[in-house]
């Protein structure tokens, strides 16, 4: 075992280096595979299944933005991030777009040199804690222990919402998800503290979910979304537009099995301008014209993706809230398609 | 005979620097430093570069800057209030705790442990055997989120104490001393009533009272090493030693007891109020096992480091006691340990420097030390890799180069009495 | 009258408590009260321990499909409050725990590759033992082939594997010197094996090898050892990094020859530690040897450089080392330039351990007699002949044992990778598996199946390295 192996080891790393050219669109095209940054272990929003394979309302996403891009939603490679690698991860070029419940805030937006694209889950952080506990309002929870996952807001939210309400609390923080679950789930804390859709997803998977109750104050506002890096404006809107296509999708109730039929026979000219049958609105991305149809195409409109993923029907069960339609009573809004 | 007489050394041209091994090295150093420096250059450049891209420089500001998130464990004043720096320093503390506490406990263990591994008694030296191997052949990370699945899964919940229709679970251990929950151990704490006022400074405060104390400890101790020198020069005098065990006792004991019943000592119990213990001391069970974990498995380490060092000494030494009517165990500690000692010292030191740098390993139980803290979530809410990364490694580096260099101390001041 | 015996009496047995069993326990269990007492007390320690854990062990279910099955099993045969094993789940998902993600259908690939590391490690581990290098290679390529037989593939695919390791054993039984040619093989088929894609890369970066010798036999006799060395590695690099890459599409163009490629984001589990593992310690042998090589320098420049990064990497923790590679190379590369997080890794725990094998190395070299340089000096040799022809066979063969305890201290430590979002088996698998929802609440089944590959490893490993150092010892006398 001699330097052979080094310089082979090199030659290979000079074989897997990329050398990025300046726009992520054309990165992108030239790699063949769109990289995103996913998390490993938030069921419903991003978890690899048995074969490893990622699974995710926010893996959605990028599968839609793969298929505008690359033409098929199973390019994606998904790199996976904890709370505390995900911005450096995107800022060093290591991944392409991050859609990894992240909150969009000033600072981030600002002093991290990110751009936050849109927002696809409006969300705000709450406590989850067991029945027995008797505990009916967070402000009963004075003196608890507290599991908070590290590298995200919601340790600075929790310090925010106890000292204004003067009440002392011991934090227990935690490196990930997965491992701030299980230690709830063998009561090394009184709470469990992340955003609210977080909680729903955590105890849709405990063993038995109706022990445990989500108290209802919801202490922050977290508005999560695809982040991309500063700077490449064009890489940004692609994502931006690909996501409002998806919410324009359901307003116009094109949804996956209908999304040919549609683009053949609608005669409302915002629909053929969004699937691509008239103008050219490919073309002001850098994309084809069929760009939107096929990220419809891939795992269907926002509805869909929201129902398939966390809607009722799946074992997470949220209810739709702000994130429904402007036209139904929630935030999720597309601006034209013009 | 004249003898051979050395050739005339060519003088310098400009070629020796190439073919003259007395200039050459010149030649190699040259270029090395050369090409060190285009290196360090290449380095800083794409450092510049990479910073403009992002947008970002390098600032150290952010240490005097509200952190705004709060730690469990903070052995100085620390809320969420407190600078970056601060929480910095709290968890630098936090590493020292466990590393100085694990390094003397897995200390004490290993070498008794390694003493047994020698024991003539088959079952304790197999079974010491079992334990170093099992401990040694599987990772440290495991034997950490192990001890600490052990404390959650096992331990009763903080509940489990309460009194149902006059029925608990579970019960305080210790004559109702010492609770151990699910996520904490708890202990008595011993607090003063009437303390020394204590000297407040915006960094640090001063407990007056714990320095009198431990001023009186010394006091005592120097107190009854001068008797006991007293009585050797009797005996030598006279042959005959006085008896002194009971005035050591009494200096030893008589003026901290009265400090402390002065100061008004007495011991604060855990009880349980609301969710969790309060009074008394509580760890963490992110401390306990951490500081568990290394112990057993650095104890494990030190107990094959002090085998091999007793086992370097040669048989002559233990026949040679033996024949002067020494007992076993006073053999092993007059005669063995003494020598052993000097081939044991230098790889424990090398152990306790892993040690140190093995605490890292807490962010497997969430340990709020360095790492966790200026690596950990300062570097993530201000987004500071380079500057917090950079920190944080000097400062283990510089922990590290201590431990190493009072190991040299020590070592040249052993290597001195070698004839 | 006198009564005298004239026939000798049977010799009478000992008395009891003076043989068999008893006089060892005697001797060995009871012979002082301390003894005694130790030998109750850990008597009970081992009967406690028996007591907690025997029911749990005999308790296990192997075949079930989710926790809360097994646990209905065991409810079922054991009554309601026992507790039991549930192994099913290492049943279950074993094969993630030693591929990661990697395609089942290419199994083969790593578990040839396993094998194929031991029949190239043979001739250097075993150097003069012709039978303990046969036996290991044997002991190997019958675990191998038990592999690729539970493995998927066709037949023809295990026949022609099969072949190979077989094929591998002859050699290194009848025609042991050979067997060095797969050593050198060795690290471009790992590579080759492992990524997949194209076998052109592989080989056009071995030719590069080859492009060094005549650059060095034209350029020694003139300019020395260093100089040649040097010239031979600049014309390789052009080589690799500059024509490599367009010669490589061509031939592949035109003689397309490859396997399916594998990305390196679906290696995890043991896989992953054994490869971040054996790559970095081999890779880091060379850099040690030169460190210490310069460590011992008596020119002053090269030995502060050496001794500042030896001191600056043994003072870190690996886990800030780690960090560095996930959060930090990114600056000191040039801009835009990416590698993968694996291959990052791989680079950064290199240096960490080329600064630990310089240390181990420097002690096989202060283990040397001075008389043997300065024999060296006085037959003529240069600088650099004598340490390749005497000082460094002799110092790095007694620093074998101290680099397998560096491997050894380096393996376990592989698990930290999971810091850094890799797969490692103990915390990044376990922790994928554990987030399946048929086996969420499960804790001490996997911990104690990584724990006992570990120890089978790590244990086998030092056992190893306790018989070199026997070895070693007797050379000596």
């Amino acid at each position: 075992m001699n330097k052979t192996l080094f310089l082979g080891t090199l030659a290979a790393g000079a074989m897997l280096a990329g050398i990025a050219a300046a726009g992520t669109l054309d990165d992108v095209k030239a790699r063949g595979v769109l990289n995103c940054g996913a998390n490993t272990g938030l069921t419903g929003f991003g978890a690899p299944d048995a074969n490893g394979d990622y699974q995710g309302f926010d893996v959605d996403l990028c599968k839609a933005v793969a298929a505008a891009v690359l033409g098929d939603q199973s390019k994606v490679k998904y790199v996976p991030t904890t709370g505390e690698t995900r911005f450096t991860a995107l800022a060093s070029g290591e991944v392409d777009l991050l859609v990894r419940n992240s909150t969009w805030t000033f600072s981030r937006d600002t002093d991290l040199k990110l751009d936050f694209v849109a927002v696809n889950y409006y969300d705000g952080q709450g406590f989850l804690v067991r029945k027995d506990l008797g505990v009916t309002s967070a402000k009963e929870l004075g003196g608890a222990t507290i599991c908070i996952q590290t590298g995200t807001t919601t340790e600075l939210n929790l310090a925010d919402y106890f000292k204004s309400n003067s009440l002392e609390y011991t934090p227990v923080t935690v490196v990930d998800d997965a491992d701030a679950q299980r230690q709830f789930l063998a009561g090394a804390c009184d709470a469990f503290t992340t955003d609210a859709s977080g909680l729903a997803s955590a105890r849709a998977t405990l063993p038995n979910p109706d022990d445990y109750v989500v108290l209802p104050e919801i202490i922050s506002k977290e508005p999560l979304g695809p982040v991309v890096r500063h700077g490449d404006n064009n890489w940004g809107d692609i994502v931006r537009w690909t996501y409002y296509a998806l919410v324009e999708a359901e307003e116009k109730g094109i949804t996956k099995a209908n999304v040919e039929e549609m683009a053949a026979s609608s005669t409302d000219p915002e629909v053929r301008r969004l699937l691509g049958v008239e103008g050219e609105q490919g073309k002001f991305l850098g994309l084809d014209n069929d760009w939107a149809k096929r990220a419809i195409a891939a795992n269907g409109n926002y509805g869909e993706i929201f129902e398939t993923n966390l809607g009722e029907s799946t074992p997470i069960k949220l209810a739709r809230g702000l994130n429904a339609l402007w036209s139904q009573g929630g935030l999720q809004y597309a601006p034209p398609f013009r | 005979m004249s003898g051979a007489t050395d050739l005339p050394k060519p003088a310098f041209r400009l070629s020796s620097l190439i073919y003259d091994t007395r200039y050459r090295f010149i030649t190699i150093q040259v270029i090395v430093l050369i090409l060190a420096l285009l290196f360090t250059a290449w380095l800083v450049e794409n450092v510049r570069s990479n910073l403009a891209l992002k947008g970002k420089d390098i600032d150290f500001a952010f240490l005097w800057r509200r952190g705004g998130y709060d730690i469990g464990q903070h052995l100085i004043p620390y809320t969420n209030d407190s600078t970056h720096g601060r929480a910095a320093m709290v968890g630098l503390i936090n590493t020292l705790v466990v590393a100085v506490l694990a390094s003397i406990l897995s200390t004490v263990l290993g070498v008794f442990l390694g003493v047994l591994r020698l024991s003539k008694n088959w079952i304790i030296s197999r079974l010491v055997g079992v334990y170093v191997e099992i401990f040694r052949n599987v990772p440290l990370l495991l034997w950490i989120v192990l001890v600490a699945v052990v404390f959650s899964e096992t331990a009763p919940a903080p509940k489990d104490f309460k009194l149902v229709n006059g029925v608990a679970k579970a019960s305080m251990s210790l004559w109702d001393s010492v609770a151990i929950t699910n996520r904490s151990t708890n202990v008595p704490f011993p607090l003063l009533d009437r303390p020394l006022p204590a000297i407040v400074t915006p960094w640090f405060t001063l407990p007056t009272s714990l320095l009198a104390i431990l001023a009186l400890i010394a006091g005592s101790i120097w107190a009854v090493l001068r008797l006991s020198r007293r009585a050797t020069a009797v005996q030598e005098a006279t042959g005959m030693r006085p008896v002194t065990w009971w005035q050591s006792l009494a200096i030893l004991f008589a003026p901290m007891l009265a400090a402390l019943y002065a100061l008004g000592f007495h011991l604060d119990y855990p009880a349980l109020k609301g969710f969790n213990f309060q009074g008394g001391l509580s760890f963490d069970h992110a401390f306990t096992s951490l500081t568990l974990a290394l112990t057993l498995y650095y104890a494990a380490i030190t107990a094959e480091i002090v085998r091999s060092g007793i086992q370097a000494i040669s048989r002559g030494q233990t026949e040679a006691s033996f024949a002067l009517g020494l007992r076993p165990g006073r053999t092993m500690s007059l005669i063995i340990l003494p020598q052993a000692l000097r081939v044991i010292i230098p790889p424990m030191i090398s152990q306790w420097v892993s040690l140190t740098k093995d605490t890292s390993l807490g962010i497997a139980v969430s340990y709020l030390d360095l790492r966790g803290t200026l690596g950990g979530i300062t570097l993530n809410q201000t987004g500071r890799e380079l500057e917090c990364m950079l920190l944080m490694m000097l400062i283990y580096l510089i922990i590290s180069l201590i431990i190493s260099a009072l190991a040299n101390v020590y070592n040249t001041s052993v290597k001195l009495k070698e004839r | 009258m006198q009564f005298t015996r004239t026939e000798m009496l049977p010799p009478r047995a000992p008395p009891v408590s003076q043989s068999g069993a008893l006089k060892w326990v005697r001797e060995n269990l009871f012979s002082s009260w301390l003894n005694a007492t130790l030998t109750i007390l850990s008597g009970l320690v081992v009967y406690s321990l028996v007591k907690l854990s025997a029911p749990w062990l005999l308790h296990a279910v192997w075949n079930a499909n989710s926790l809360s099955e097994c646990r209905s099993v065991i409810a079922a045969n054991f009554g309601p409050d026992a507790g039991g094993a549930c192994w099913a789940m290492i049943r279950a998902r074993w094969y993630q725990w030693i591929f990661g993600f990697y395609p089942p259908e290419v199994y083969w690939r790593p578990i040839l590759n396993f094998g194929l590391l031991f029949v190239a490690m043979a001739p250097i581990l075993f150097s003069d033992n012709l039978r303990g290098s046969v036996k290991l290679v044997g002991v190997v390529a019958a675990l191998t082939i038990l592999g690729l037989a539970l493995a998927q593939g066709s037949w023809g695919l295990f026949a022609l594997l099969s072949a190979i390791m077989l094929v591998s054993l002859a050699v290194a039984a009848w025609a042991p010197r050979y067997l060095l040619i797969a050593t050198v093989l060795y690290p471009f088929a790992t590579v080759w094996l492992l990524w997949g894609g194209s076998i052109w890369g592989p080989l056009l970066a071995l030719a590069g090898f080859a492009l060094i010798v005549p650059v060095y036999r034209a350029l020694s006799p003139r300019f020395g050892l260093v100089v040649a060395t040097t010239g031979g590695v600049i014309v390789a690099s052009l080589w690799w990094f500059v024509l490599q890459g367009y010669v490589a599409d061509a031939l592949q163009t035109a003689i397309p020859l490859g396997i399916v490629a594998v990305e390196s984001d679906k290696f995890g589990g043991f896989l992953l530690a054994f490869l971040i593992g054996v790559s970095s310690i081999s890779i880091s042998l060379p850099i040690g040897i030169l460190l210490a090589l310069g460590r011992q320098s008596n020119m002053v420049l090269i030995k502060a450089l050496s001794v500042g990064f030896i001191e600056f990497v043994r003072g870190v923790p690996l886990i800030t080392m780690l960090f560095t590679a996930s959060l930090l190379l990114q600056y000191f590369l040039p801009p835009r330039v990416q590698f993968d997080l694996i291959l990052r890794v791989i680079i950064l725990v290199t240096l960490f351990s080329a600064a630990y094998n310089a240390e181990v190395v420097r002690g096989g070299l202060a283990a040397l007699p001075k008389g043997q340089s300065e024999a060296a000096d006085a037959l003529g040799l240069d600088y650099w002949q004598a340490q390749r022809l005497i000082i460094m066979p002799q110092a790095l063969k007694v620093s074998i044992p101290g680099i397998v305890s560096t491997f050894i201290g380096l393996f376990k430590d592989t698990t930290l990778v999971s810091f850094v979002g890799l797969q490692d088996p103990l915390r990044g698998i376990t922790s994928i598996v554990r987030a399946d929802i048929d086996w969420k609440g499960i804790y001490w089944e996997p911990y104690i199946f990584v724990a006992a590959i570990f120890f089978v490893a790590c244990y086998g490993m030092s056992r190893y390295s306790l018989y070199l150092e026997r070895k070693l010892g007797t050379d000596h006398r």
